[in-house]
């Protein structure tokens, strides 16, 4: 494809998966009204589930899922060797997502549990910063394909971009959603990074804060507000810590 | 003629998941035929244990980022079936009408995204952007549409978000709804053109023919998506709630999923099962569309998968309009029910695109999980796919001209046939 009679450079890109649902790369092919000048802007190069092409020519390196294994550590580290922009997308990858809350279960029982007397390998998971550089995190559960497209303008092209400063409950406002306390429901959107458009409290589901934390949270007063609407230290905990995005907010 | 034959893919591609094929001719012998699931752990049953039931559909809408709503489906179904709860009729419409949005989306990305390009001999979709870009533009259409269908019901189509213990957070907007059915109208001519194109390429389905058991929801008045009864295609019939006695499933040394069978050393589920078990059911559309490739029950030939999910995408595309009508006919129909936790047992069966899903859980009375079963349609299909790589490398080890690269391209179109989600089945 060329422009003004000159063919662009385009960025190669790779996308990996690791631990997790592979629905974060399941999104790199939906928005279907960007989808073709998306791909028209780079070079898919290896992309194991959308095409049998598989070059390691990459400059940018997306990453899917958090790390459970030793092959995985392996595979994560020649990546990183090889990319020029590691990016970590989605929670599992920035900060091990819902896989996270295997982290405070017994392996060997947990191992029992589903696996009976065959022991399977596995460690306790890590996002991929806790292993190798990461050049930048997108968060969400699963990421919107709407940023990952303003992240790779702002990767290819030096499109500027910032992740929001403020939290969900902004984009909540914004879209006319009556606040879920209002229901009597618990919702971490005023905690949570703001930037998903605030899908869930619309569709009728307090936020669980797949995103992590907004820039300077004020939890202080979260758990006060929350706390006035009846919901106990344990229950919130229980929330925060379920995409593992607050580990060590609240124990 | 060649007679020593070496297939051996690492993590085989278009697929969703880790798996790796083996396939070893000597002397035109079979050595060797492997299909290995190397995915990793994720322990959801056990992280399961404790959760409360709030969140049990939240949290196991994530094994699976493609049927993430049939998951949610069948734990919301499992956990009702424990509290003894009803839903409304509108928030049963709702639930099947987020159904169809799945499998035509799910569906829609294997047939074209996935599938389609071994057909064309291309390495991937993004291929055909190049030699036939009408086809892509009807594939993003098609998506997209169906994208927007589980968006609009469920909330998101990747972790629903309205799908609620109970029933459904709310009845979407009208006009939303009217411009979704309008669309879905206007798609048939891209699916007649689908069709078409699967039938231009038909001639190259391999003549393949394993006899095996198909395992499917049994339908009673309807072509079955959420609950009933179970059935085989060899007449094993069972409750929902008996459905260990149907799956069966055991560890095995090689593979991280589990392994099932039924009356045979395997069984198959998926969109092939469920018509196998319920063509009568189809709609007269979906039906002429079966018919026009000669698919009829009970076909045998685990790449009329393919087929047979294309005719689901006709049926899936009448029922969401007939379904849309109907909500829209009582916009203020009550959409959830009063839920008490209580201590008991529920268990949940869903036909995702893949195949029959089961949740299973056991509440303690304040409404915490104290043991979890999930069985993937996958977890089901692996010992079977394994089953048919060394049939399939039996029978074309001796076909003319055969060399390592056709058997291997025959061995994943196989595989994907199946449509597996590996990450799924080792959940």
């Amino acid at each position: 494809m060329k422009y003004l009679g000159m063919t662009p450079l385009k960025p190669k890109i790779a996308v990996f998966d690791f631990t997790g649902c592979e629905g974060c790369e399941l999104q790199l092919a939906n928005k279907e009204d960007t989808l073709a000048p998306f791909l028209d802007a780079v070079e898919i190069v290896n992309f194991r589930e959308v095409t049998t092409v598989r070059r390691d020519d990459y400059d940018i390196a997306f990453i899917e899922g958090c790390i459970s294994r030793g092959d995985e550590i392996e595979r994560l580290k020649a990546i990183r060797s090889t990319a020029k922009v590691l990016v970590a997308l989605g929670s599992c990858a920035c900060f091990g997502g819902v896989n996270r809350m295997k982290n405070v279960l017994d392996l060997q029982e947990a191992n029992r549990e589903v696996y009976d007397k065959e022991f399977k390998e596995t460690l306790y998971v890590r996002s991929a910063k806790e292993i190798v550089k990461v050049d930048m995190e997108i968060p969400g559960c699963p990421v919107s394909k709407a940023e990952v497209e303003r992240i790779v303008q702002h990767i290819v092209w030096n499109v500027s971009f910032d992740f929001p400063k403020y939290p969900v409950c902004l984009e909540c406002k914004q879209r006319y959603s009556i606040c879920r306390f209002d229901f009597g429901e618990l919702c971490l959107g005023p905690v949570t990074r703001g930037g998903c458009g605030a899908p869930c409290p619309a569709g009728g589901l307090g936020c669980w804060g797949c995103r992590g934390p907004a820039a300077e949270p004020n939890y202080e007063e979260f758990f006060a507000l929350a706390g006035r609407k009846g919901f106990g230290k344990a229950e919130i905990s229980e929330r925060m810590n379920f995409f593992g995005g607050f580990e060590g907010v609240l124990k | 003629m060649k007679i020593d034959l070496n297939v051996d893919v690492h993590h085989l591609t278009r697929v969703e998941g880790h798996g790796n094929i083996n396939v070893r001719v000597e002397g035109g012998k079979v050595r060797e035929a492997r299909w290995d699931v190397v995915e990793t752990p994720r322990y959801f049953e056990a992280i399961l244990k404790g959760k409360h039931y709030t969140s049990a559909g939240i949290y196991t809408s994530r094994i699976c980022g493609i049927c993430s709503i049939g998951h949610c489906l069948a734990s919301v179904r499992a956990t009702e079936d424990a509290f003894g709860v009803r839903i409304t009729p509108a928030a049963k419409k709702l639930r099947m009408l987020a159904k169809h949005g799945e499998t035509l989306q799910s569906h829609w990305l294997h047939l074209l995204f996935l599938a389609a390009p071994d057909f064309f001999g291309l390495p991937d979709a993004l291929s055909f952007r190049q030699a036939n870009p009408e086809v892509v533009a009807i594939a993003f259409r098609l998506k997209g549409l169906a994208n927007d269908l589980c968006d609009l019901v469920a909330g998101r189509t990747t972790h629903p978000v309205s799908i609620l213990v109970g029933g459904m957070a709310r009845i979407p907007d009208q006009n939303a709804m009217l411009a979704i059915k309008d669309r879905l109208d206007r798609s048939l001519e891209d699916v007649s053109a689908v069709i078409g194109l699967f039938r231009k390429v038909a001639p190259k389905i391999p003549d393949f023919v394993r006899e095996t058991e198909f395992v499917s929801l049994k339908g009673t008045d309807e072509y079955p998506f959420i609950g009933g009864d179970l059935v085989s295609t060899d007449g094993v019939v069972k409750k929902e709630r008996e459905y260990k006695a149907m799956t069966n499933e055991y560890v095995t040394p090689q593979n991280t999923t589990k392994w099932c069978r039924l009356s045979r050393e395997s069984f198959a589920v998926g969109a092939l099962a469920r018509l196998n078990n319920n063509f009568a059911l189809l709609n007269p559309e979906a039906a002429t569309a079966a018919a026009s490739f000669g698919l009829k029950p009970v076909n045998h030939n685990p790449f009329m998968n393919n087929v047979a999910q294309l005719v689901e995408c006709v049926h899936c595309t009448y029922e969401s309009m007939r379904l849309i009508g109907e909500i829209i006919a009582d916009p203020k129909a009550p959409t959830m029910a009063k839920v008490s936790p209580k201590k008991g047992e529920g268990v949940g069966a869903v036909e995702v695109p893949r195949g029959i899903l089961y949740h299973h859980y056991a509440y303690n009375d304040s409404g915490r999980i104290e043991k979890a079963n999930c069985v993937i349609p996958t977890t089901q299909n692996n010992a079977n796919i394994h089953r048919d790589i060394g049939e399939l490398a039996k029978k074309f080890s001796t076909e003319q001209g055969i060399t390592d690269e056709r058997l291997e391209l025959l061995c994943s179109m196989l595989v994907r046939a199946y449509d597996p989600c590996i990450s799924c089945s080792v959940h």
